[in-house]
């Protein structure tokens, strides 16, 4: 399955041999530099459900394993429908009691501990996030972790002033909410959904992914040190049906989901017809738009980080570049040239690049893509790194020659796959950018500012990035357009979506 | 009620017009697609009446309204999304000088409105007379906003880094409109002034009950600065046209007022393409006459919000 060693490349040498080759990559090993802080994990989790971590009422558990190593890291309670039902009432007691009553600025300074407890053990809650989910351990360290823990600080300190939320208008929290996230950033995720609901006053239950419920567990462990009221937030782990039974509990007065279009689209059919609100954060193919007159070695390094973060595990990965003609050969060169010396490998070593791919499915996933670009005539180019002789891994993948209709330019295959596709005027850029059902994010490379705000206009995106990819902050909203779903989540905007209007 | 429009023929009339007898001249009721009249091309029509009865226990015949079917939700749906780019383009202060010269339009035939809406059945000459000056009212307030909703509900957001980032509201493109059957009038207004002042385009299925206000507004909004295409007006059933307006994918989103049992229908359609939906109870429908049924928030519903980011640096 994963277990294919030669790179996948294309016969024809290229003529752009003006660019220099970079060949240290492998003149001399690297020295392991292995992050050895202390995970502090326990062998099986509970569920936390009203302050306390509690069996699951069916007794049963799964494990989680770690991508990297395929070697089981802990058990995990399987929560069923009785205990999110108990979850739910937890959620509904605390709301009622303790949280609602609670002045925003008491309700502020437990999500400013919280903030403080991640930032204190953050290289702890760093080296699990990589060993849970395979990422490479200089990304959880220097973005997933302090980034979650910059959500919280940054909602705190809206508890005591959310009537500036509303100009003209009073909001109320909305009650007990049901949130589900993905495996791609865990603690980030989570803090995304949380920290908005909490500081609205809400109460929270929250559903982490199956392949990487660690990093939540152990946050519920640094709620109980933070004192939150028991209840205000509850964490229920498990697969798709304790999602589908988090998404439709009837006590859910709000549902957030970040993942798949797919399965956004199962819960909107699920709760259709019902009351609830909804923030749907769906898949996206952002287009990263090269003009001829980019940066080009920034551009270069925008793409490959805007493709390879994360083994392009992100939804809003810059998935189809898209480059000016003049430019194309060039630039690609560029691009091979760089991927070529991308480290993949160990992600808990700080060299790494690309770490290991989520899980065997996931792999799966992308193998059948690439498989599918490769018949459809697309051309492919992988470096000749050498991969871990165990784990879940993949090579950094180009796809040049690719069209529109191509499955590669248009489903989201949520890894290091960039398709390459080109324009001539920046009216047919525009034209390719926006021709997906996608909205999420976009990428503009060009040296000229007029022409940034045009196609920032024109882009059909929630999120653009000119001469930067990969950007995020707490303050600034992110959300998609079209079928990568609805709401916002950041700012303001993402504090409104756990509100309202009275 | 002397605000009451002419029977589309009536015996009475003829009758007592002495020795200058004048046939008057009925209209046929048309919906209002692309900025051109338009018959449904199914040819279908179902009549509504007027609330008194002609004298002798009969129902007197208001007018033949064409019966939309799927189809002409789909040409206008076509015709939105080719006026949605010039629309969306115009600057805010054009869009609210032209919602203003419609209210002014309005205004101005707030007489033959108002007999519209009594004629109807859509209440007392006096009432039908309020909720025309409440539309024009309506319109006024929302073409005020055009130039202002921005940065009421943009931010420039202070990021922690060089970068230079905001977020505005952009239109969404087409978005349906299923009109609350009461108010015929002052809730299509309601309803569609605040989704068309940011830039988007509107497919629109009038009150089922009261259409003929619908009809008339169609009229109205030909002779205003609106360009063709922006608002489009089709009549015909709920029931029959829910399933389009919540499957169509290039309807991004719907604002509907129905009844409780036609939600299911419509959230499941949306889910397809993930379409935002706004819905409220036909049963208990917002009391447009309020003026929280006005909001910059109302707005906000169908907007989407985008967010950019540029390196600050030399």
């Amino acid at each position: 399955m994963h277990t294919r060693r030669a790179p996948l490349r294309a016969k024809k040498k290229s003529a752009a041999a003006h660019v220099p080759e970079l060949i240290f990559g492998d003149l001399w090993e690297f020295d392991p530099a292995p992050e050895t802080a202390d995970p502090r994990l326990r062998d099986q989790y509970d569920l936390f459900i009203g302050g306390t971590f509690v069996p699951p009422r069916s007794g049963r558990y799964f494990e989680t394993v770690n991508p990297a190593t395929e070697k089981v890291i802990a058990s995990v309670a399987l929560a069923g429908p009785d205990d999110v039902d108990a979850a739910f009432a937890a959620a509904q007691k605390a709301f009622e009691g303790p949280w609602r009553k609670m002045p925003g600025k008491e309700r502020g300074k437990y999500i400013y501990r919280i903030a403080r407890l991640i930032q204190e053990r953050a290289r702890e809650f760093a080296v699990v996030e990589t060993m849970d989910g395979g990422k490479p351990i200089k990304e959880s360290r220097d973005f997933d972790v302090p980034m979650a823990a910059a959500h919280f600080f940054y909602h705190a300190g809206w508890a005591d002033k959310i009537e500036y939320a509303l100009p003209g208008c009073r909001v109320e929290p909305l009650g007990p909410v049901g949130q589900v996230i993905p495996w791609n950033f865990p603690l980030l995720m989570l803090a995304w959904k949380i920290a908005p609901a909490l500081a609205m006053g809400n109460t929270i239950v929250l559903k982490p992914a199956e392949t990487t419920p660690l990093t939540a567990l152990k946050l519920g462990e640094l709620l109980r040190e933070a004192e939150l009221p028991h209840g205000v937030v509850n964490f229920v782990t498990g697969a798709g049906d304790t999602g589908a039974a988090v998404m439709g509990h009837p006590a859910a007065k709000k549902i957030a989901f970040t993942g798949s279009t797919e399965v956004g689209k199962i819960i909107m059919r699920q709760t259709a017809g019902t009351d609830k609100k909804m923030t749907m954060e769906l898949g996206g193919k952002a287009a990263n738009i090269v003009f001829d007159d980019a940066p080009i070695d920034q551009a270069v390094e925008g793409v490959v980080n805007g493709i390879f973060f994360n083994q392009g595990h992100v939804c809003c990965a810059g998935s189809r570049l898209l480059v000016q003609e003049s430019i194309a050969e060039l630039f690609v060169e560029k691009l091979k040239r760089r991927i070529d010396v991308l480290r993949v490998g160990n992600p808990l070593d700080k060299n790494t690049d690309v770490g290991a791919i989520n899980s065997r499915m996931q792999l799966e996933k992308i193998e059948e893509l690439v498989e599918s670009g490769v018949a459809q005539g697309a051309t492919i180019y992988q470096p000749s790194c050498r991969l871990p002789g165990r784990g879940f891994f993949y090579r950094p993948t180009i796809f040049t020659a690719v069209t529109q209709s191509h499955r590669i330019a248009c489903e989201e295959i949520f890894g290091p796959v960039l398709s390459v596709l080109t324009f001539r005027t920046l009216e047919e850029a525009v034209e390719k950018a926006n021709n997906t059902a996608f909205g999420l994010s976009a990428g503009v490379w060009t040296d000229k500012g007029s022409r940034i705000l045009k196609m920032s206009t024109l882009l059909k995106a929630g999120v653009v990035w000119a001469n930067t990819f990969n950007k995020f902050d707490p303050s600034s909203p992110f959300g998609g357009y079209k079928e990568s779903g609805f709401g916002r989540e950041g700012g303001r905007h993402g504090l409104l979506d756990y509100a309202k209007v009275v | 009620m002397a605000c009451l429009i002419t029977r589309r023929w009536s015996d009475v009339q003829l009758r007592s017009a002495g020795s200058a007898r004048r046939i008057p001249v009925a209209k046929t009721p048309k919906a209002y697609v692309g900025g051109e009249f338009i018959r449904s091309e199914s040819g279908r029509v179902f009549p509504v009446y007027q609330p008194e009865d002609g004298g002798n226990g009969e129902r007197v015949l208001l007018a033949n309204i064409p019966q939309c079917t799927r189809k002409d939700v789909r040409n206008a749906v076509e015709a939105a999304a080719k006026a949605g780019p010039q629309w969306a383009g115009r600057t805010p202060y054009h869009r609210g000088q032209i919602i203003y010269r419609l209210a002014e339009m309005l205004e101005s035939r707030s007489a033959e409105m108002a007999g519209a809406i009594a004629s109807s059945g859509g209440g007392t000459c006096d009432a039908a007379a309020v909720e025309v000056s409440l539309s024009v009212d309506r319109l006024v307030y929302y073409a005020g906003w055009a130039d202002k909703y921005e940065q009421i509900l943009g931010n420039t957001n202070p990021v922690a880094g060089p970068f230079f980032n905001f977020t505005v509201a952009e239109p969404m493109g087409v978005v349906g409109v299923i009109a609350d059957d009461a108010s015929p009038l002052l809730a299509l207004i309601s309803q569609v002034a605040p989704i068309i002042v940011s830039g988007n385009t509107a497919v629109t299925l009038a009150s089922e009950t009261l259409p003929y206000p619908a009809i008339l507004l169609g009229e109205m909004l030909a002779t205003s600065d609106l360009p063709g295409g922006v608002v489009n007006i089709l009549t015909g059933l709920k029931a029959e046209l829910i399933a389009t307006f919540a499957t169509h994918t290039h309807i991004r989103g719907v604002d509907a007022i129905i009844l409780s049992e036609h939600r299911k229908e419509l959230a499941l359609g949306a889910a397809e393409s993930v379409k935002r939906l706004r819905v409220r109870p036909q049963e208990d429908a917002p009391h447009w006459s309020d003026e929280s049924t006005q909001s910059v928030y109302d707005i906000r519903a169908f907007v989407e919000f985008k967010t950019t980011w540029h390196p600050i640096g030399a």
